[in-house]
């Protein structure tokens, strides 16, 4: 079934009636995607885009049986339409919002634990394009139509670059399982880690495209988990290798942060976990294809 | 958002922080006027720039009359500052703050970060502080303390008392020490920073403990509910091009190189800006349009990239998702025609209606080179520069 979403998974929309929100959730419909309806406080009752529209996600959850949430609303208030997602029994939350901030972010990740693993839902961004298993269904904002179903898994913070690999790939004739974008914020829901081992255990991947960027320890603890993990061969991209050293204040980040930030070190640490490099932004497509290739012959 | 020592010491007085007796000062005549309110003997003069290691490029001084406060604020004034963390173009020194000398017995170091893989605040504190900080966390990282503040409850009373103790203070400065441990995370959390740095933390040789410098940054995400913060920019700070970009949305980091960028998405902008150096070209900023962007949005792109005196060729790299390439094109064709663009122009679009984009710019009979993928337009910008410098030489 690919990974997170597929064409049966039932959908809402926090953020229903807003602008973003409604141009959004119009266009995941037409995708393919089985939205069974949104939330708006205070709007509960109506009818939008033909579909219910609930105060809570807690009345959505019990009419609907929706199991996934995408989030449009805004910054401000982004964190709490959060954790009324996990607290209502939702699974899978993406959040699209950007400008979210970090000490919310915080207290996002610190409440999602205070459910047993297994009821506890999995948080897709936030500041990232969503989720997409090309053919079946979408749950975010890229353009559906630059993706061709397939068996190669993305997973990237940014969500432009992610476009770009996969429309490589698409011109090669290379379609994708499903494609991830974890977001560009410092503390998101899901980890690079987090999806590869997803991708690692989906019958319907069969190698996987990372595209990370400077900054962060994400990139490095992927690379160090793929090596003693994955079976599947790893394609990865870090972008920033030309971006100069920052302008900063004070010392206290460089004391925190760990060898494997910059953009050089990271290539370095993947390679030496046996990761496939993409050399440039504009070689997606090539490496890919040649990556898929020596699979093939070694097997 | 950065701010100055002395806006951050106000804010860490408040909330219980021992800081030095000072006063700001806009010209030599303010200076010496603030060592007679201040009282004491000795002063020390410091430069109001956002960085660190301003000691070493001259813009901290120690001064103990009239003459020496005057000279050093008239020297300082109206200067830019360079040090190991401006970057080559230094920081206009406007403002002056005045504080008493301090007689140090011992210099600490405290600082509070947001620390990424834990996803929480982190607190590091070392009994060597001062300007080494750096070098010792490198040569001796076990001698640096560290501690992370649960999210949920906040900064514990025992966490402080450790650190406290952990940095070897004798036992009648650990009540002092937690208070202003306290009083940091509690600035820290309520004013949204992302960074606190008090280094040094000084014992005194009278035996109390107090702030000699105070560094902070704040979440510019957070700034909606910090109203009090936004009032604390200095724009003389920031890069003059950035804050026009900043000012009008836009995501702008200037650099030194002469291929304006203007891209949607950061890793796509990054992406873009390594690949015009893999093509022999050094791109002259990062630009972020965002989502959604109107042709408005993309006009007034280009007037921050022009603005940059050094920009002679622009590449536009858009990949449309929640933007559209029918109104990007649009607006490159509104900054041809309203701002101006007298330099070569490398336009690239793919994503939602690229062919109503395309057929946009095509029919507009604007000069534009056209490119498909992303190593096309990288190639043809480069090209489109090296000519354009051959022809500014051969004029």
């Amino acid at each position: 079934m690919a990974i997170l979403l597929n064409r049966s998974t039932r959908v809402i929309v926090q953020g229903f009636t807003g602008k973003i929100g409604s141009f959004h959730a119009d266009d995941m419909k037409r995708y393919g995607t089985k939205l069974v309806g949104g939330v708006t406080p205070g709007k509960g009752g109506q009818t939008h885009l033909g579909l219910p529209v609930f105060n809570t996600v807690k009345g959505a959850v019990r009419e609907t049986r929706a199991e996934a949430s995408i989030v449009f609303v805004p910054p401000p208030f982004a964190a709490d339409s959060i954790m009324e997602a996990a607290d209502a029994g939702i699974k899978l939350c993406v959040c699209i919002t950007d400008g979210i901030p970090s000490q919310d972010m915080m207290q996002v990740k610190r409440y999602m634990r205070r459910y047993r693993f297994e009821d506890r839902m999995r948080l897709v961004g936030p500041n990232c394009a969503g989720v997409i298993t090309p053919g079946q269904a979408l749950m975010g904002i890229m353009p559906g139509s630059i993706y061709l179903p397939g068996r190669v898994g993305i997973v990237g913070r940014s969500g432009t670059l992610g476009y770009e690999a996969a429309s490589q790939m698409k011109a090669l004739g290379i379609g994708v399982s499903t494609s991830v974008g974890i977001g560009g914020d410092p503390i998101n829901g899901s980890s690079f880690k987090d999806i590869l081992q997803l991708f690692e255990r989906d019958d319907d991947t069969d190698a996987v495209v990372m595209i990370g960027e400077i900054g962060g320890p994400q990139e490095a603890e992927a690379a160090i988990w793929a090596r003693d993990n994955m079976r599947k061969p790893l394609i990865a991209y870090i972008a920033g290798l030309s971006a100069p050293k920052g302008r900063r204040m004070g010392h206290a980040g460089a004391i925190i942060s760990a060898f494997g930030e910059s953009a050089q070190e990271k290539v370095e640490i993947l390679k030496e976990a046996g990761v496939v490099i993409v050399p440039t932004p504009a070689s997606f497509g090539e490496v890919v294809a040649d990556t898929l290739a020596r699979t093939k012959k070694a097997a | 958002m950065d701010i100055h020592e002395y806006q951050a010491k106000e804010l860490l007085a408040r909330h219980g922080v021992h800081v030095p007796r000072g006063g700001l000062a806009y010209s030599p005549e303010q200076a010496t006027y603030r060592a007679r309110e201040i009282g004491g003997a000795k002063w020390v003069l410091k430069a109001q720039v956002h960085s660190g290691a301003r000691g070493k490029a001259g813009g901290i001084k120690l001064c103990s009359n009239d003459e020496e406060i005057s000279n050093a604020a008239e020297a300082m004034l109206g200067r830019k500052l360079v040090t190991q963390q401006t970057g080559p173009r230094g920081k206009l020194i406007s403002r002056l703050y005045l504080e008493e000398a301090v007689d140090i017995a011992q210099e600490l170091y405290l600082g509070f970060v947001l620390d990424r893989k834990e996803e929480r605040v982190m607190i590091v504190a070392s009994a060597a502080g001062g300007m080494e900080i750096e070098e010792i966390s490198e040569r001796k990282p076990d001698s640096i303390i560290r501690a992370t503040v649960d999210p949920g409850v906040g900064m514990q009373g025992f966490q402080a008392r450790e650190i406290a103790f952990g940095l070897g203070l004798e036992s009648n400065l650990i009540g002092k020490a937690t208070e202003t441990i306290l009083g940091c995370y509690q600035v820290f959390r309520d004013y949204d920073a992302s960074m606190l740095e008090i280094n040094p933390l000084v014992v005194t040789r009278d035996g109390s403990l107090v702030a000699l410098d105070a560094k902070m940054s704040f979440d510019e995400n957070a700034l909606f509910r910090r109203p009090e913060i936004s009032e604390l920019r200095d724009k003389s700070q920031e890069d003059p091009r950035e804050t026009f970009a900043s000012d009008r949305g836009l995501s702008y980091v200037g650099l030194d190189g002469n291929i304006g960028c203007i891209i949607n998405g950061a890793g796509l902008a990054m992406a873009t800006m390594d690949m015009i150096k893999i093509a022999g070209g050094e791109p002259a900023n990062f630009l972020d349009i965002g989502g959604g962007a109107s042709p408005e949005r993309v006009a007034k792109s280009f007037r921050a990239v022009l603005g940059d005196k050094n920009v002679e060729t622009i590449l536009v790299n858009i990949f449309a998702g929640i933007n559209r390439c029918d109104w990007v094109a649009e607006g490159v064709i509104k900054a041809i025609r309203e701002v101006g663009v007298d330099v070569p122009l490398v336009v690239r679009l793919s994503g939602t209606k690229v062919e109503e984009g395309r057929k946009i710019l095509a029919d507009s009979g604007e000069a534009v080179i056209v490119a498909d993928t992303l190593a096309e337009a990288a190639e043809k910008a480069v090209a489109a520069w090296r000519e354009a410098a051959k022809n500014k030489k051969a004029a």
